[in-house]
């Protein structure tokens, strides 16, 4: 009965799908490797712009873009981590109580919102209340925005894990601190590292909000590509977008890992 | 599963017992003022700037004004003495992105559908594996992706240098800067968020009904269109409004794939905060516009959503 299963041409169609999502990427990293100052032809294989990244002349502003990515990543990740894992613990371990739906809604408003809207709005805030623009106001708007992606998989595993351990605990004179972090954090640590990965992404991705409340001078790796791509795509750029790549696809590649080995530890 | 256990065995009193239920106040508020100041506050905030004056330099003046939405709907003529008539510019970029939008939407369901069943109906293990190759890009720079895309399909790239080897074509395609070149970005940008819904519904689709279906004489593709489809509908829904929602206020792929002629909402905004030449309450109020939209597409979803679980 494998029959009303099978439709002709939906293999062939999800194997365009992959094709189309991979083709355009594989095909820059292939050109990342091109040792040619065109981008057109190809001159055999070569290491020289990522050699070029690391000490060609863009290189400094590169540098201290990466510097400023991934040091608001891990600070606006384990920020945003943080604040999920409380909001976790009194959504999921709270019962019922007022404004519950409401403080979801919250949860998720910067999903909803598009990221425009959410640009702009921030911009008008700080520039209202005379916050200077730069690495502190950036850090602020990624706090905001990586809540939802590190609340969801810290709240999924949460839900999983049943009270009786903790009740253990308490029964054996545990406190309250020692029984979350004796017992429930470690339980939930697969769901804070994922939220915390997929936070961490989340952030060093981000264009469009940094764009606008990053400031004069201030740049994060995706606002430095995207400065130097209004002028044409060229082969360095194409070396940081793989390196980018690559990082994107390690933190993704744990983050399902971590869950995966959550999940097998619970069953 | 994972969903049924905090339920099971314990209720709201045992929770009690495990004393979070006196510590909900201190837990969110971390939540709730960060999101609360700089996220809806902001929103607010924004609210009232477009109803404010604009000052020259960018930023405003206090006076509370129409002119941002005036400006938007209506030409009063080069020195505003004339009788208001329509203004199409904006409302032209407006309609443009959602057409655009709805394009990307349509190309994403039409390769997500069949995708998300081929995945959905393979056995567990290869399931896991595609699930995942298909979600890992979403995951990459959005930036990196876009102009991956570009540099694949400029004119005398890869894809119009391989087509002109295979001697497909004779001059390479002028796909960059055009309306199409927009929707593919569209469509390779949000392409995840329609497969994976569309695979949750077919998941927990009864196959049985399609086997019922075969007995009695139904082709395949009746049966695609008088049983499947209905019955994951609300999947299919929820992928078109994930895709069609980000797309609206898209700002990359209009900016690095399109040109003039493709100017989209995002773009319109993004140019009233840039430098001198900026107006803020008009941003603002363009931005309200299509806040107010994407609120409109996600309350009749809510609403549809709500009438099928009632039913």
């Amino acid at each position: 009965m494998k029959g009303v299963r099978h439709y002709p041409g939906f293999l062939a169609m999800a194997v365009a799908c992959l094709a189309i999502l991979y083709v355009p990427l594989i095909v820059v990293m292939v050109y990342s490797f091109n040792d040619s100052t065109s981008i057109t032809t190809w001159g055999g294989f070569s290491w020289r712009w990522y050699a070029d990244v690391f000490t060609g002349p863009e290189a400094p502003r590169f540098k201290a873009a990466a510097w400023n990515s991934i040091t608001i990543a891990v600070l606006a990740a384990s920020a945003a981590t943080t604040i999920a894992v409380a909001a976790s613990l009194a959504m999921i371990r709270g019962g019922r109580f007022r404004g519950k739906s409401a403080t979801f809604a919250l949860i998720n408003l910067p999903l909803m919102v598009p990221e425009i809207v959410t640009a702009v709005a921030t911009l008008i805030f700080f520039s209202t209340i005379a916050l200077t623009t730069g690495y502190m106001t950036i850090l602020i708007a990624h706090v905001v925005f990586c809540i939802p992606f590190a609340y969801l998989p810290i709240a999924a595993r949460l839900q999983g894990i049943e009270d009786s351990y903790e009740q253990a605990a308490r029964d054996l004179y545990a406190t309250q601190w020692q029984a979350f972090r004796l017992v429930l954090l470690p339980l939930m640590l697969p769901g804070v590292v994922s939220g915390f990965l997929l936070a961490f992404i989340i952030s060093l991705d981000d264009f469009i909000i940094t764009n606008f409340v990053k400031g004069a001078g201030m740049e994060t790796l995706p606002t430095a590509i995207f400065g130097s791509v209004k002028q044409g795509i060229k082969p360095n750029i194409m070396a940081i977008s793989t390196m980018m790549l690559a990082v994107s696809i390690l933190f993704v590649t744990l983050s399902y890992y971590v869950n995966r080995i959550g999940q097998r530890t619970r069953s | 599963m994972a969903g049924m256990a905090p339920e099971s065995g314990t209720g709201g009193g045992g929770k009690a017992g495990l004393g979070y239920r006196k510590l909900i106040g201190p837990l969110l508020v971390p939540t709730w003022v960060m999101i609360g100041i700089f996220l809806v506050l902001p929103v607010m905030l924004m609210a009232v700037y477009s109803f404010l004056t604009k000052e020259f330099r960018g930023g405003v003046v206090w006076d509370f004004t129409l002119a941002a939405y005036d400006q938007f709907f209506l030409n009063r003529g080069l020195f505003g003495d004339e009788p208001p008539v329509i203004e199409w510019t904006y409302i032209t970029i407006f309609w443009r992105s959602i057409w655009q939008a709805a394009v990307a939407t349509l190309i994403c369901l039409a390769v997500g559908f069949p995708t998300a069943w081929f995945i959905a109906t393979r056995p567990p293990k290869s399931r896991a594996i595609w699930l995942f190759l298909i979600t890992v890009p979403y995951w990459v720079n959005l930036l990196i992706r876009t102009v991956s895309l570009k540099f694949l399909i400029r004119d005398n790239g890869p894809l119009n240098e391989s087509l002109m080897a295979i001697g497909l074509i004779s001059d390479p395609l002028p796909l960059v800067n055009t309306n199409l070149a927009v929707q593919l970005g569209l469509f390779y940008s949000y392409l995840p968020f329609m497969v994976l819904p569309i695979y949750a519904a077919v998941e927990r689709y009864n196959f049985a009904l399609s086997e019922a279906a075969a007995d009695l004489y139904a082709s395949r593709w009746v049966t695609l269109r008088e049983i499947v489809l209905p019955v994951v509908k609300p999947g299919i829904i929820a992928g078109c409004i994930l895709v069609f929602v980000p797309s609206l206020g898209a700002f990359l792929a209009p900016d690095l794939l399109g040109g003039a002629k493709t100017f989209m909402i995002g773009s319109l905004i993004d140019e009233q905060f840039r430098g001198s030449q900026g107006n803020w309450p008009f941003g603002a109020a363009a931005a309200m516009i299509l806040m107010t939209l994407v609120l409109i597409v996600l309350m009749v979803y809510a609403r549809a959503q709500n009438k099928a679980e009632a039913r």
